[in-house]
């Protein structure tokens, strides 16, 4: 019964038609929270008592470190689905994940590598939180990497994903890292809400761009997910009676 | 508002990397957009030269 209902779902002219009008549902939201997260966390927020107001970084590095991981997770798993259930449409997802993930992975290395410099006095060292996102990056770039450079879809399809499904392990690294070893960087300060770390007025503005870039990941992997779609389905015949519109 | 810009003297720090966060999630969009554009024209061309060849 329900099964009928994701076979539908996971249909080229289905996903195509869905996939544009949840564009719009993600990526309204996502401009609002952005704007919003950004007044609470460049105005209204207080300066922090020991890093004054190179803090604010925070609001634009640690979404962008979530999305590196949660895009991450997001295309391991759809590849995962694609290679088990042999679903195009799942192959498509993570094939139009790599490169968002990718950009914020830069992102989240290059706004912690600026925050460093003025609080640890140096750009970068290659520590273990550091040194295995940057890990992610390369992660990334290898998955689109061996998607490329197979001509045939399929294999490229698979290929890609295994790589992808064993860089996962590098996801806990990432995160319990600045528990596992000695690192200049500082521990999460949200997965202390229980004991909360940070003042309201703080945080807020970080949950508010934490949600909003998640829901703008959602938006471009939409777009990008109906030009994946009409790149794969080029010679059918739903594109020419225009059920996908 | 010359303090704000200021950012208690971390300006050099802070504002690079807002500007660099806007300019990745503007790429995303844009980039995105074009491929979708890219994607659907190439489509249409099929269906205009008859035999969707390509």
């Amino acid at each position: 019964m329900s099964w009928i209902w994701f076979h539908k779902l996971a249909s080229p002219p289905h996903g195509y038609r869905i996939a544009g009008s949840l564009a719009a549902w993600f990526g309204w939201p996502a401009f609002i929270l952005i704007i919003a997260g950004l007044y609470g966390g460049l105005v209204l927020a207080p300066a922090d008592y020991q890093q004054g107001d190179a803090f604010r970084i925070v609001y634009v590095h640690a979404p962008s470190a979530w999305l590196s991981m949660f895009i991450y997770g997001t295309m391991a798993v759809a590849a995962a689905v694609g290679l088990v259930w042999r679903i195009k449409l799942a192959h498509a997802v993570a094939a139009a994940s790599a490169p968002v993930g990718a950009s914020f992975t830069f992102l989240a290395l290059v706004t912690g590598a600026i925050w460093g410099k003025p609080m640890w006095g140096t750009w970068w060292v290659w520590d273990a939180r550091l040194t295995s996102e940057l890990l992610l990056l390369f992660l990334y770039a290898g998955v689109m990497a061996l998607r490329a450079s197979i001509d045939d879809r399929d294999r490229a399809d698979r290929a890609s994903a295994v790589l992808a499904i064993v860089g996962i392990v590098n996801l806990p690294i990432i995160h319990y890292s600045v528990y596992w070893w000695n690192t200049l960087h500082q521990e999460s300060t949200l997965t202390k809400i229980g004991k909360p770390s940070m003042a309201g007025e703080m945080l807020w503005p970080l949950l508010v761009m934490l949600l909003g870039f998640t829901l703008y990941y959602g938006a471009v992997l939409m777009v990008r997910l109906r030009a994946e779609i009409l790149r794969r389905e080029r010679d059918a015949s739903w594109l020419r009676t225009g059920a996908g519109s | 508002m010359n303090e704000f810009f200021a950012m208690g003297g971390y300006a050099a720090f802070v504002w690079p990397c807002f500007l660099l966060a806007a300019i990745v999630l503007v790429w995303n969009v844009v980039a995105a957009r074009r491929l979708l554009n890219a994607a659907q024209n190439r489509v249409l061309r099929s269906i205009d030269t008859g035999k969707g060849r390509r």
